[in-house]
């Protein structure tokens, strides 16, 4: 790995996403799963990316990765990928989603490591044999040296007895064992971005504990940039470094995570903050809670998408136009008429 | 079959439960083993009070909720259960059918609002369904609990002819918590009923569990993994592991000042929601033992840093360490273990109050 990539700061994200739109065209019309998300994610960091059910956080993931499936695409924004330091940075959403191109990114530069590790794995073929396959679809490695480098992996996320487990069945394994198996997986390539969608959500608690401080023992290691996407605002603020809120498609709110817990600024993100269970509370005390719900897709709201069940609304405006992300303090954005006046901007 | 008439009683008193499941091998399905599930675990609630379960996956919370349902049977002990007429009757030893009259008094509430609920019912009819089970034969009877009910979980009565799929998750909780509470039970048995939901939709549902509980008097069992939803809702909480209660104790009691190892590291793992907070979090080494093959002595000694040789060859029983509060460890009296207490600073959002 190259020394200038540690050296952070100065240095231009690993990937930057720009104005990203993912719509699907179902016939009972349009559903605006990503609309205009932008982000980027530097080297060495973890951007979290946190919202609730429908907030396009996971089609975010899909769409730099371009497996988003039909009747879903990218219409818009851009995806830059910064590859080798001499070599041309490349725009994925521009690339063909089956070409050569986007296949050796996906699982070599970029890796996904998936919330439900039973899924994601193939029944029928042992994890080492599935593993083996991912080093040698992207490396010119031979059976023998793979299946070495696979033990390797296997060890250096804490899989005991690594030799004798990489001949197991992805059924064999419990569940905390499975996601150390698909994060060896995603690292077998040495990826430079790390996508972890709900990497932990369905592992119990001290299962969790150890998979977030392996995450950011690796990460520490090899410096590469982590994007780490759930709905649990605890592990966003354990593992973060910038934050990124979303709702029904929107970036509402980005900032450093010290900023986002403790000066949020879009009505969304205080809410959604106060309405956590908090394992500080006074036992049986009431949650202050969000009204309604997450609206359907389909019955997406005119303005900006919290509106009806934002506290602050201001009616003719909230209601009216869609807020951009505006800076509200050198660090930190939010997409709110509390901040900035509406353009006379069409409504879109 | 014991029948004892006691008002005093708590409403619900499990003695020695157990539940094993047979492992069976080869051509003749020999049983070769058993899976401990849960093992031998004695715990009390008392009317109008919530019992947390805790405990991660596969330490027998649920299967004590099922046995105390009496959806599996028990393979030893007593579940205790004072009825609505004051007599205290054991439904771990009835006969099936003679549970039928209790049936109605512990109803459950489910985890999945999505697979809970018959997708080709109505909700009139889901919510109904107890009723007409129970013998209520006229429509308009039913149709008027059925509108008084969804009056109590907050949703619009003239909503009833839907199907569930009109509905959201949370909505969809309600409908079932409505079912479950159409035949007046006095205990509910809650096993994870918040957390397939939107954060901010469980904080919903949390709370209208605390309003029913006030409004109509009931008692809780709740079956939940997330400690901060427990902290929220329980008196009481029992913490499980391997199919044992390792602790048991008053909320926060339990939280601000454990005494089980075990207890102390689920705490410490609980991501806080406040990045200033991270701090050197215990993380607990190994798996959770194999409930076939349990360790000998404490069951969690391959995993605590505070064991000693006593704890690998001598099981820890269940003792009164405080009033209160009992704990399964051979060093309970002589540790000093972390809790988790009020954050050093309050968090700026949390006092505002929407």
């Amino acid at each position: 790995m190259a020394n200038r990539e540690i050296n952070g700061e100065g240095q231009p994200p690993v990937l930057t996403v720009n104005n990203l739109k993912t719509h699907f065209f179902t016939d009972e019309g349009t559903v605006k799963a990503v609309d205009g998300a932008s982000f980027s994610a530097p080297a060495g960091k973890t951007v979290g990316i946190v919202g609730e059910s429908g907030c396009g956080k996971s089609v975010t993931a899909l769409s730099i990765l371009r497996i988003v499936q039909k009747p879903g695409r990218i219409v818009d924004g851009e995806i830059i990928l910064r590859r080798a330091d001499d070599a041309e940075p490349v725009d994925l959403a521009k690339l063909d989603a089956e070409g050569g191109a986007i296949r050796a990114i996906r699982g070599g530069e970029i890796a996904l490591v998936f919330q439900e590790p039973m899924t994601s794995f193939s029944p029928h073929y042992t994890i080492g044999n599935q593993i083996v396959e991912t080093i040698r679809l992207h490396q010119d490695v031979g059976k023998a040296e793979a299946r070495n480098r696979t033990i390797e992996l296997l060890r250096m996320v804490g899989i005991p007895r690594p030799e004798r487990r990489i001949d197991e069945y992805p059924f064999e394994l419990s569940g905390g064992l499975r996601q150390r198996v698909m994060i060896a997986m995603a690292l077998s390539c040495n990826p430079k971005i790390l996508i972890a969608d709900e990497p932990t959500t369905a592992l119990d608690v001290t299962t969790q504990a150890q998979i977030l401080d392996l995450l950011r023992e690796i990460q520490a290691r090899t410096q590469m940039s982590v994007i780490i996407i759930t709905h649990d605002m605890g592990v966003i603020a354990e593992m973060a470094d910038d934050v990124i809120v979303m709702y029904l498609g929107r970036v509402v709110e980005s900032g450093p995570v010290d900023e986002i817990f403790h000066r949020a600024k879009h009505p969304y993100t205080q809410a959604l903050l106060r309405s956590i269970p908090s394992i500080f509370a006074a036992p049986r005390s009431k949650l202050p809670t969000i009204a309604g719900s997450i609206p359907h897709p389909h019955n997406r709201p005119a303005g900006c998408p919290f509106h009806p069940r934002c506290a602050e609304r201001m009616m003719g405006k909230c209601d009216v136009h869609i807020p951009r992300l505006r800076p509200v303090s050198r660090r930190q954005m939010a997409s709110c008429f509390l901040y900035h006046e509406p353009d006379e901007a069409p409504i879109t | 079959m014991t029948i004892r008439s006691n008002s005093g009683a708590p409403l619900l008193e499990v003695r020695n439960l157990q539940r094993f499941f047979p492992i069976r091998r080869g051509l003749l399905r020999r049983v070769v083993g058993q899976v401990r599930a849960v093992d031998d675990i004695s715990f009390h609630i008392d009317r109008g009070e919530t019992l947390s379960l805790v405990g991660e996956s596969g330490c027998g919370k649920t299967t004590t909720a099922r046995c105390i349902l009496r959806a599996l049977k028990p393979t030893a002990g007593e579940v205790l259960f004072q009825t609505g007429a004051g007599e205290v009757v054991d439904t771990a030893s009835l006969p099936k059918a003679a549970l039928t009259p209790y049936r109605h008094q512990m109803q459950m509430i489910f985890q999945d609002p999505f697979s809970s609920l018959n997708p080709r019912m109505t909700v009139f009819d889901i919510i109904a369904e107890p009723l007409l089970a129970s013998g209520i034969k006229n429509r308009d009877q039913r149709r008027a609990r059925v509108e008084n009910l969804l009056e109590r979980v907050r949703l619009r009565p003239e909503f009833m002819q839907r199907y569930p799929h009109a509905f959201s998750g949370g909505q969809r909780q309600r409908i079932g918590i409505a079912r479950a509470l159409a035949l007046n039970p006095s205990l509910i048995v809650a096993d994870e009923p918040v957390s397939a939901l939107d954060v901010s939709v469980q904080a919903q549902i949390l709370n209208l569990l605390l309003d029913l509980q006030d409004e109509l008097g009931l008692t809780y069992l709740f079956v939940a993994h997330d400690l901060s939803v427990v902290k929220h809702i329980s008196d009481r909480v029992a913490v499980m592991y391997v199919g044992k209660i390792v602790e048991i104790a008053e909320t926060d009691q339990l939280f601000k000042a454990p005494k089980h190892p075990y207890t102390e590291a689920l705490l410490s793992a609980v991501p806080k929601p406040d990045p200033r907070l991270r701090s050197e979090r215990i993380v607990l080494q190994g798996e959770v033992a194999d409930p076939a093959h349990p360790p000998a002595g404490c069951y969690f000694h391959p995993r605590c840093a505070h064991a000693i040789d006593r704890c690998r060859s001598e099981t820890p029983p269940l003792e009164e360490v405080l009033p209160g509060h009992r704990v399964a460890c051979h060093r309970a009296r002589e540790l000093s273990l972390k809790g988790v207490d009020a954050p050093p600073s309050p968090h700026p959002q949390q006092l505002r109050t929407l």
